[in-house]
């Protein structure tokens, strides 16, 4: 069969034959890849969305120990969240100039987003041995271990993130912007801007609503 | 990248910018505006004494609700255009799982805290070594 017969009874989805029924067939990979893991990003979030609920119904069971108020330090995260929200426009910008085919400023703001990332990741761990070596870790009361439990979750996420800018970057520079590696990138991103709203969530519901007087 | 290869896809993926080369830049910068923006309000907010006290953690939560719509609409270009129906229906989804199971949670362990126990220093060993 021709590709125009297939596309005169609808077998294919050119925007010829449009019938204002919704798209006939399956969708280009270029389509179904990210939609795919745009749906893993979701149920990521679902996974979070757990973790900040038992964190909620924990954040007060302190059982005598320190509490929200005297652990956190509003500079650190403001610092964090800097970091972090940088990357993700760095992020996006290196879709840009992917997008573009530019070689050199496709890995520089990738590598920019992977060294803000490291920022991120290093302050995050600076507090968690801090507080452990403040007798405050996740073994000491209810609270400290939901606030391990979700803050260490998207902190290993960020590791994750951070393994996978580094292999995007070598694959590019490999590879070059063949289409398959373009697909990456995008999940890439959208992997990253999803950690960055989690923290959105985190630094408000955490450290922000945690310290209120 | 591979958008290029079918000019009327009826769907686009999500976090793929919009074709235009300049306004994609843009659409970043103002992203990233409005978020440094918002995160800036949520730290004054958390600190400063002129406001309403109880009102405060409410404000907080609707900031950040806020930048997180910043963040899907500028960075992850999830825009209310027919070719975004999917991944608008997926988010939706998603939104109601997350709201289900974190007001579900707080409101049912709420009522369980204050129904339970008849001391707070109960209540502490109860929720802790339960």
């Amino acid at each position: 069969m021709s590709t125009q017969e297939a596309a005169a009874i609808g077998l294919t989805h050119q925007g010829s034959e449009d019938t204002g029924l919704g798209q006939r067939g399956p969708a280009s990979k270029s389509i179904v890849v990210p939609y795919g893991f745009w749906l893993f990003v979701l149920s990521d979030m679902v996974l979070f969305s757990a973790l900040f609920a038992s964190y909620a119904a924990l954040a007060h069971a302190t059982d005598g120990g320190p509490t929200s108020n005297e652990l956190f330090h509003r500079g650190l995260v403001a610092i964090e969240t800097m970091a972090l929200l940088i990357s993700s426009f760095t992020c996006g910008l290196a879709i840009v100039a992917a997008k573009r085919g530019s070689m050199l400023w496709t890995q520089g703001w990738l590598l920019v987003t992977g060294l803000l990332g490291l920022v991120f990741l290093f302050i995050e761990l600076y507090e968690f041995a801090s507080m452990i070596a403040e007798g405050a870790g996740p073994q000491r009361s209810a609270f400290l271990s939901a606030f391990f439990t979700l803050v260490g979750c998207h902190g290993a996420h960020v590791t994750c993130g951070l393994l996978w800018i580094g292999t995007m970057m070598a694959q590019i520079w490999a590879k070059g912007f063949q289409p398959h590696i373009g697909r990456r990138l995008l999940c890439l991103s959208v992997f990253w801007h999803a950690l960055d709203i989690i923290w959105v969530a985190i630094f408000t519901i955490v450290y922000l609503i945690g310290t209120l007087p | 990248m591979s958008e290029h290869e079918e000019p009327h896809a009826m769907n686009v993926a999500p976090g793929a910018p919009h074709d235009n080369l300049m306004s994609e830049t843009v659409a970043y910068v103002i992203g990233l505006a409005l978020a440094l923006i918002l995160t800036g309000i949520s730290f004054w907010v958390a600190s400063t004494s002129s406001l309403w006290g109880p009102g405060i953690a409410v404000g907080l939560v609707v900031l950040a609700i806020a930048q997180m719509g910043v963040h899907l609409v500028f960075f992850l270009h999830i825009t209310s255009g027919p070719d975004n129906t999917n991944n608008v229906l997926a988010l939706a989804f998603g939104v109601l799982i997350v709201f289900l199971v974190m007001i579900g949670t707080i409101w049912i362990m709420a009522h369980m805290n204050a129904n339970m126990g008849p001391a707070p220093e109960m209540m502490n060993l109860m929720t802790q070594r339960g």
